[in-house]
């Protein structure tokens, strides 16, 4: 098989599995919008964090600051042990301080989008070795191969030379899916993956999500599936207003909900 | 020498013969004059369309990412160059421009050197299809998807890779329409170059009419020449908005 460069992500060692994303009261505002107030957030290798919580909550902005596609106003984040270096952007905010340090980070954090964001003038397969051949560096050939395996495994082998465009939501969904696992993740970030889909199309991305949950891979998910949220989360984090509202393992945060608001929360989806 | 015949065989026969012989490609024919200024018109197009895309790649990448002092130094290019007519600019630019490079030059001891003609033509030229191809170009990367580039950064693109894998294939089928009236324009733009005395095809065209009173006769085979270049245009940027659009649905329904 394939001898990348790649960072193991088994949790198969036998002390504590090492943290893979610390986040230490983050704040993030957008002019008057005070949209996270100071929100902490851990996840070990293996671990499946899932954000919950209602519209404007702060649920997708915080997992976007992970990766710096938005810049927190405040706070720490480290990504396997390693803090993103950030400096003042002069408009009272930060940003990244070192360019390559944040496409180091960036290029082992496999994101999954709502809207999917394929590259709509590559075929499937050229989405998915565009970032190993040309961010990372591994050898075309051997990206292909991988790539392939990828496709097949998500049940897109015979779309391989398709456009973005001729295919459904789910497929593109799925394809994003293989394009993010392309890149050997330390940790895969999913944005709500199943809220631009047709409701029947949203079972076969789950399904892809739910084994990739059950081979160990770490990941954080933001999602509205409180069913799927509670089958394969490790850890669950209710955001309510800016803040961890609540959290724990899925058995209490759905069996047995402390907090009003977010009794109020569950009742209201499901 | 022509036998003896009905006299319309005999003038239809020699009007034949002397527009042959007006246009045969090498002396006493002017042909061989037209085909050089085609050939010059379609370098000087070449050049300044190409020095256009590059401006304007950047100048709509100033105007869209680049700091405020950038972006007003751009929005005054644009504005200018949009302004004022392309004939006054390339009188202002050729003379003016080749007269402040050689007291640059003097002034700091050197000889004055001889500007030629083409790379004249193709700078200025260039300098004015830049501005237009700025505005082109900055509407179609706002045309992109902006998840597409979000993607790539949140993949670790670096700036430059960004530019180079996505946001220049993305763009160009936005861009493709913009474009191709640009180097249209530049075919025939490099007409108003026929006022600083250079050869292309509209001076050769005028030099060979006058000298032989023939002016139905080359006007209309300039005019041709011209259309040509458009139709052989047309074909190629065809071929290259089919490839561009490849991954785009026909605006007609399913392909």
């Amino acid at each position: 098989m394939t001898a990348a460069p790649a960072v193991d992500h088994s949790s198969a060692a036998a002390s504590a599995p090492a943290e893979a994303i610390h986040i230490e009261n983050l704040h993030k505002r957008f002019g008057q919008l005070h949209v996270l107030k100071g929100v902490s957030l851990s996840a070990r290798d293996g671990a499946v964090v899932a954000i919950i919580g209602g519209s404007g909550s702060g649920k997708s902005t915080l997992l976007r600051c992970i990766n710096c596609l938005e810049n927190p106003t405040s706070g720490t984040i480290r990504v396997n042990g390693e803090e993103i270096r950030l400096k003042g952007d002069g408009n009272g905010g930060m940003m990244p301080a070192d360019r390559r340090q944040i496409e180091r980070i960036r290029s082992r954090l496999g994101m999954v989008f709502q809207s999917f964001n394929l590259w709509s003038h590559r075929t499937l397969i050229e989405n998915v070795i565009e970032v190993p051949v040309h961010v990372l560096g591994v050898a075309r050939a051997e990206a292909i191969a991988t790539a392939e395996r990828l496709l097949e495994r998500v049940g897109l082998a015979e779309k391989r030379d398709v456009y973005p465009a001729f295919l459904s939501g789910g497929q593109q969904q799925r394809a994003a899916i293989a394009r993010a696992l392309a890149i050997q993740p330390r940790v895969m970030l999913f944005d709500e993956p199943t809220s631009a889909l047709d409701p029947e199309l949203v079972g076969e991305v789950l399904k892809v999500i739910g084994d990739l949950a059950a081979e160990g891979r770490t990941m954080v998910l933001v999602t509205h599936e409180m069913k799927f949220a509670r089958e394969v989360a490790s850890h669950v984090i209710y955001l309510w207003n800016g803040l961890v509202e609540e959290e724990g393992p899925p058995e209490q945060i759905f069996g047995a909900p402390r907090s009003e608001r977010l009794q109020q929360f569950l009742r209201s989806v499901s | 020498m022509p036998e003896p015949a009905p006299i319309e065989t005999l003038l239809s026969a020699f009007a034949q013969a002397s527009l042959f012989e007006l246009l045969a490609p090498s002396p006493p024919g002017w042909g061989g004059n037209l085909l050089r200024g085609l050939a010059n018109s379609v370098q000087i197009a070449l050049g300044a369309f190409g020095i256009g895309l590059v401006i304007g790649t950047a100048g709509a990448y100033g105007k869209l990412y680049g700091g405020p002092v950038i972006r007003d130094l751009m929005e005054v290019y644009t504005t200018v160059v949009r302004a004022v007519p392309e004939l006054v600019l390339i009188l202002l630019l050729y003379y003016a421009g080749t007269d402040l490079i050689n007291r640059m030059l003097e002034a700091m001891g050197y000889p004055p050197v001889d500007i030629s003609g083409l790379v004249a033509g193709i700078a200025v030229l260039g300098f004015v299809q830049g501005a237009y191809a700025t505005e082109v170009i900055r509407g179609a990367i706002l045309s992109i998807p902006q998840g597409q580039i979000e993607a790539a950064r949140a993949y670790g693109m670096s700036p430059l890779l960004l530019l180079r894998r996505i946001t220049l294939p993305a763009m160009l089928p936005f861009a493709i329409p913009g474009l191709a009236n640009l180097w249209l324009i530049a075919t025939k733009d490099t007409a108003l170059l026929a006022v600083v005395g250079f050869n292309e095809l509209t001076l050769a065209t005028r030099q060979a009419a006058g000298t032989t009173k023939a002016y139905f006769t080359f006007f209309l085979a300039a005019g041709a020449l011209y259309l040509l270049l458009t139709l052989f245009s047309n074909v190629i940027i065809g071929w290259i908005e089919k490839r561009a659009r490849r991954g785009m649905p026909s605006v007609g329904g399913a392909n």
